[in-house]
């Protein structure tokens, strides 16, 4: 079975993001830039089913600049077979994402994609849902715990009261939250083998999509700052404040 | 314009998270309220009573019992025929749902709205809350998902809508439920609690958990929350995990023991009124954002604390 997974690169995990003065977004001129980290885990989790004899292939694919050669570089270091990359100057929002994803999906014919519930600069939590809506195929999105079993597939999922665990018919498409496994890091070897792994570029046009925003973004602000407040000395004092709140009797 | 919002029920009541995202439709259009599910006349019942709800739709069917995407995101398209915009709560089963709904109509989401500026503009967060993004959309039709604690709860009862049935396709064949394992608790739900006691990887363990951030939690009746470090380490279940991809807390007070402070926790609970933090690191970023910080151990401080409560 082949495995597609898509990756984005993203502002780094540990980077404060900081809004640029104009209000126009946020700044990203010199900043480190890493591969979304729900998407490492997917790329881990493929690579665990290779391990393991389920999957024969996989196929990392990332839609962005140029420089997100570097994010797929990555995945081929760390397990990853071949490599595509759709670029694309512009933001592409979720939608044309997963509509450029659709379409490698016809193509590629993979048994899972695999591919992380959210990116941490946008948000959104909505890619792998709509690459299951635009092939029809069903989804397990925020898994904790994937196990294939013939021709389905039994993910564990994080919902709001604990878990859920739902088996889908595969092909299908699975997002993944935190508690999935922990990525590997590549080993100065494998970085040295990535580099002659096969890359393909892309541009949307290839695929027909029509990745126009369908969102303008009129502003971006800074939230609210909330301001350090007192230090109390004890317990006691702190007793005396939560008092004064009503919050204990 | 006319919405139609999504009922998070358990088939016999509505949860809470339903009151914000009707307060947010409101600010669009009519309301009409669809409960997805199967024997889920209590929860229709339920949603005909909430204040700004002007119709419910009643989809009743085995199909839609564990609100399986592949078999709910049909029938919310083909009823979509004839709304204008469809909002969801920013749940697990929203988020599931949603993005599902958006992608068949063609339409990009608006994920996790803070507000409504206008019937095509909306402010959301971005970068675990560090960046708000206000966004116009050009789509016809507009698939919002809301964030909970930016939206006043309508009001449970008031309202008397009618309750009207329809069918979907009903099921898929593409999915199936297999099992839930879900944390049983006398306490308040995270989301909806006046007070929240979190406990991070200071902690240490398990056990700790019960005998020092549980005792605290009981005295003031709080809801009791994790850092995603705590989750990590088994201390605590996946659902007690409050921050960037886990939940979104603003209670009244929110107490943070042991937790340093990252980014991706504050995400989750800096818009709680009052922070409390304790730690036994005095430059740890929690105290940049707390209301009140006590540094000291946590393991002195935190029973010491509950008994004096």
């Amino acid at each position: 079975m082949k495995v597609l997974v898509p990756v984005k690169r993203v502002i780094d995990y540990n980077v404060k993001p900081r809004v640029k003065m104009d209000g126009s977004g946020v700044d990203l001129a010199n900043v480190k830039m890493s591969m979304n980290p729900f998407d490492e885990i997917a790329v881990e989790e493929a690579i665990r089913l290779k391990e393991k004899g389920v999957v024969t292939e996989i196929v990392a694919v990332s839609v962005g600049e140029a420089k997100a050669q570097e994010t797929l570089r990555t995945a081929l270091a760390m397990g990853a077979d071949r490599a595509i990359l759709v670029v694309s100057e512009g933001e592409v929002e979720p939608l044309g994402v997963a509509k450029l994803l659709a379409k490698i999906v016809e193509e590629e014919a993979p048994g899972l994609v695999i591919l992380g519930k959210q990116a941490i600069d946008d948000d959104s939590n909505q890619t792998g849902q709509m690459l299951a809506a635009l092939t029809g195929r069903p989804q397990g999105t925020f898994a904790s715990k994937v196990e294939v079993e013939g021709d389905s597939v039994k993910v564990t999922r994080e919902v709001d009261g604990g878990l859920e665990t739902v088996s889908l018919k595969t092909p299908a498409i699975i997002t993944t939250d935190l508690r999935l496994n922990e990525p590997r890091y590549a080993s100065l070897p494998n970085i040295m083998k990535a580099k002659s792994k096969p890359l393909a570029q892309k541009t949307p046009a290839d695929y027909g999509v029509d990745v126009t925003p369908r969102l303008k973004t009129l502003k971006v602000s800074e939230p609210p700052k909330r301001v350090a407040g007192v230090k109390v000395a004890d317990v006691d004092e702190l007793v005396a404040k939560l008092k004064a709140m009503g919050v204990a009797a | 314009m006319s919405v139609l919002v999504l009922v998070e029920h358990d088939n016999g009541s509505v949860k809470d998270a339903t009151l914000a995202a009707v307060t947010a439709a409101g600010k669009l259009g009519e309301v009409h309220a669809l409960v997805a599910g199967s024997g889920a006349q209590g929860a229709a019942d339920a949603a005909a009573k909430i204040a700004g709800v002007a119709k419910v739709l009643l989809a009743d069917d085995p199909a839609y019992a564990n609100a399986l995407p592949e078999n709910v995101a049909p029938l919310v398209v083909d009823l979509m025929a004839g709304y204008d915009a469809f909002v969801a709560p920013a749940t697990a089963n929203g988020k599931n749902i949603a993005p599902r709904v958006a992608a068949l109509l063609d339409v990009m989401q608006i994920s996790e709205i803070l507000s409504v500026e206008s019937a095509d503009t909306f402010t959301r967060p971005t970068y675990a809350g560090n960046a708000i993004a206000t966004v116009q959309s050009s789509d016809a039709k507009k698939v919002i998902t809301v964030r909970g604690t930016a939206f006043e709860k309508a009001a449970k009862e008031g309202g008397s809508a009618a309750v009207e049935a329809v069918a979907g396709k009903g099921d898929s064949g593409l999915s199936s439920f297999v099992g839930a394992e879900i944390s049983k608790s006398e306490r308040p739900e995270l989301t909806s609690a006046k007070i929240i006691v979190s406990g991070g990887r200071a902690l240490q363990n398990s056990e700790n958990f019960h005998t020092i951030i549980e005792p605290l939690a009981d005295k003031l009746g709080a809801a009791v929350g994790a850092s995603r470090a705590a989750v990590d380490a088994g201390y605590v279940p996946n659902d007690y995990q409050v921050g960037q991809t886990g939940k979104i807390v603003a209670p009244e007070v929110y107490i943070a023991v042991g937790i340093s402070g990252a980014i991706q926790h504050l995400a989750g609970m800096k818009d709680s009124k009052t922070i409390i933090a304790i730690n036994k690191d005095e430059d740890a970023p929690i105290f940049q954002v707390a209301d009140i910080g006590l540094v000291g151990d946590l393991f002195k401080v935190v029973p010491e604390l509950a008994g004096k409560l």
